[in-house]
């Protein structure tokens, strides 16, 4: 995580720290879909740093879902101080493929510094290798890169 | 495409509208939301929304009822159903009624990224087809249709009327009054606008070639039908065949005309195959056919055939308010045409305009304009760069015996046509033997002949 952490901090230009979330997963659990609700996550986040100024990204290793989609990565509270991430679906295991950590981190630093961009109010992005790009699938997630294209870069240096 | 399309999201759960709308918003959609089809109803009061995402199962009104609602009011929004409860009887329904697709609760990501992405393509492609067919509009829009006299508004408005309708329509007026602009001007706001106008000149063409010209011909039909020949009527499939000087078709092939015209079919000339076209006959004419009927020159029932809806263009001296439009018309189009930076008509040409009473109408006009740019000089068209008919002695007639008056008027009428004979007695409504007779009577000599 720490590593996650540094290149969330590099890209953004922020001091980051890691710690502990106290998250209730089991409120966000829905036995027939055996997924937990992303959005009631980002609602626990949301109350529990109301007062922070600072951006709360968790991350989590359950499988997420809002429920109109069979799952998704991650949410954000757009232009907001919350986001939920997971690593559930962005290991190769869940794929049946050889477990590969180095990737999954990489993974996982795209999703995060994803979800961090949408709390500084970036939208998706249509440039190909923007980390903004929207991944609805994992390999989509390995063809971008953990960078902001321009537009991106510009948007967030005005929004900051 | 839209760098900012609008979805509207219509669901009774709440969790489904607060999730896809977040969702949507983060792609950069401008998104709203609807609890009920009432509110929804409401809000394409408020705007136009390019998707819609419709719930089936709703209290109330349902997601299949509102979507001819939707229809009713507004038919361009791609409708997708969303709904927990899937089966293909509604699915069916639903694609039936017009929806672009249809998909179960919870959905991929992927997909309804895809789903959502494509309906906009294919928006994107319609509204093009659309943008491009406006364009071809107006390629296709005759723009020489000028006039804001009372009389040609009429004829605007005939046109209106007529070209919707698949009616045949007859135009009538005297030569040079833009007969065949009309028939393109009703051609171009019809239906058929995106299919070709043929136009025939029925009384440019011997009996025998007029008949192969609508037609067409086999190999070998007659001496010199070397190859087959597609005939008018054949290119004018899906279009609209324009039949000019119709009045002076042959017995024959008004009888073949007729027939073709009634059922829409016909054989090549020296062909036994059945050619099934589709078309709408326009026709123009400067005869009175009324009387070559009673006549017995031209078949009643293709008079009848043809004489559908009549539009009468008034001759130019009946409208002479229409002449400084007009002229001014002719005078951009050739100033831009010959690159000459005369903009305008002096007023005391533009009397000389007014006065004249225009035997050959609006083409009169016309050549006499053009005719002006070419010797005249800037910045406007002075009377002596005018055709020397037009010049107030040659127009003013004289007074005294009926005999001088007549002298006066044929000399006019054969120097206007450049003593075309033909062209003089049909402006003159006698034959072209009379007019020699009056010639000789009256010893009228052709400018330079001996």
């Amino acid at each position: 995580m720490l590593e996650v952490s540094q290149t969330v901090g590099r890209l953004f230009g922020l001091r980051t720290d890691v710690t502990a979330a106290h998250l209730g997963l089991e409120l966000a659990f829905d036995p027939s879909r055996q997924q937990y609700n992303s959005t009631a996550l980002l609602a626990q986040l949301v109350r529990s740093y109301s007062a922070s100024q600072e951006k709360n990204i968790a991350v989590v290793a359950v499988d997420l879902y809002v429920p109109v989609l069979t799952f998704v990565f991650g949410e954000a509270q757009l232009d907001g101080i919350a986001a939920v991430v997971s690593h559930h679906r962005l290991a190769n295991q869940f794929y049946g493929l050889p477990r590969d950590d180095r990737l999954m981190l990489d993974r996982l630093a795209k999703e995060v510094v994803h979800e961090l961009g949408h709390t500084f109010g970036l939208y998706h992005c249509r440039h190909f290798e923007c980390v903004m790009r929207s991944s609805t699938y994992v390999e989509e997630i390995d063809l971008k890169r953990n960078w902001l294209c321009e537009e991106c870069q510009a948007k967030l240096d005005w929004q900051r | 495409m839209n760098p900012n399309p609008t979805i509207l999201i219509v669901d009774d759960e709440q969790v489904v509208r607060d999730s896809l709308s977040k969702w949507f918003r983060e792609d950069g959609y401008t998104v709203s939301v609807a609890a009920s089809a009432a509110e929804a109803l409401q809000q394409l009061q408020v705007q136009r929304w390019d998707i819609i995402l419709l719930d089936i199962k709703m209290p109330g009104m349902d997601g299949m009822e509102l979507q001819l609602r939707i229809k009713e009011i507004d038919p361009t929004p791609t409708i997708i159903f969303i709904t927990a409860h899937a089966t293909v009887d509604t699915a069916v329904k639903a694609l039936k009624e017009g929806a672009f697709d249809y998909v179960t609760k919870p959905v991929d990501p992927d997909y309804l990224s895809h789903l959502v992405s494509n309906a906009l393509k294919q928006r994107s492609l319609a509204s093009e087809n659309v943008k491009l067919k406006e364009q071809i509009s107006e390629f296709c829009k005759a723009d020489e249709i000028i006039g804001e006299s009372p009389q040609m508004h009429k004829v605007y408005e005939m046109i209106q009327t007529v070209a919707k309708t698949d009616t045949t329509v007859m135009i009538r007026g005297e030569s040079g009054t833009g007969k065949e602009l009309i028939a393109r001007a009703i051609h171009s706001n019809s239906n058929r606008r995106y299919f070709p106008i043929v136009a025939v000149n029925c009384g440019g063409l011997p009996e025998g070639i007029l008949e192969s010209e609508l037609f067409g011909h086999e190999r070998g039909a007659f001496t010199g039908a070397q190859y087959k020949r597609k005939g008018k009527l054949e290119l004018a499939d899906g279009g609209t065949l324009f039949l000019d000087e119709v009045g002076n078709i042959d017995a024959k092939t008004q009888m073949d005309l007729l027939r073709a015209i009634e059922t829409k079919q016909f054989t090549r000339v020296g062909g036994n195959e059945i050619i099934k076209v589709d078309f709408r006959v326009i026709c123009a004419t400067n005869k009175d056919l009324e009387k070559a009927v009673s006549d017995g020159t031209f078949r009643e029932d293709l008079y009848y055939r043809l004489n559908v809806f009549t539009i009468f263009i008034p001759p130019l001296r009946e409208r002479k308010g229409d002449i400084p439009v007009l002229a001014n018309f002719f005078v951009r189009k050739y100033a831009r045409a010959m690159g000459k930076s005369i903009d305008s008509i002096s007023p005391e040409a533009m009397d000389t305009l007014v006065r004249y009473n225009w035997p050959g109408n609006v083409r009169e006009l016309e050549n006499a304009v053009e005719r002006a740019m070419v010797v005249g000089k800037s910045p406007a068209i002075r009377p002596e760069d005018l055709p020397y008919q037009l010049t107030e002695k040659n127009h003013v007639l004289p007074t005294g015996s009926l005999a001088a008056v007549e002298k006066a008027h044929i000399a006019s009428v054969l120097e206007q046509n450049r003593w075309n004979i033909s062209r003089s007695a049909e402006i003159l409504q006698i034959d072209r033997v009379t007019l020699y007779n009056k010639i000789e009577k009256y010893g009228l000599k052709k400018p330079g002949a001996a």
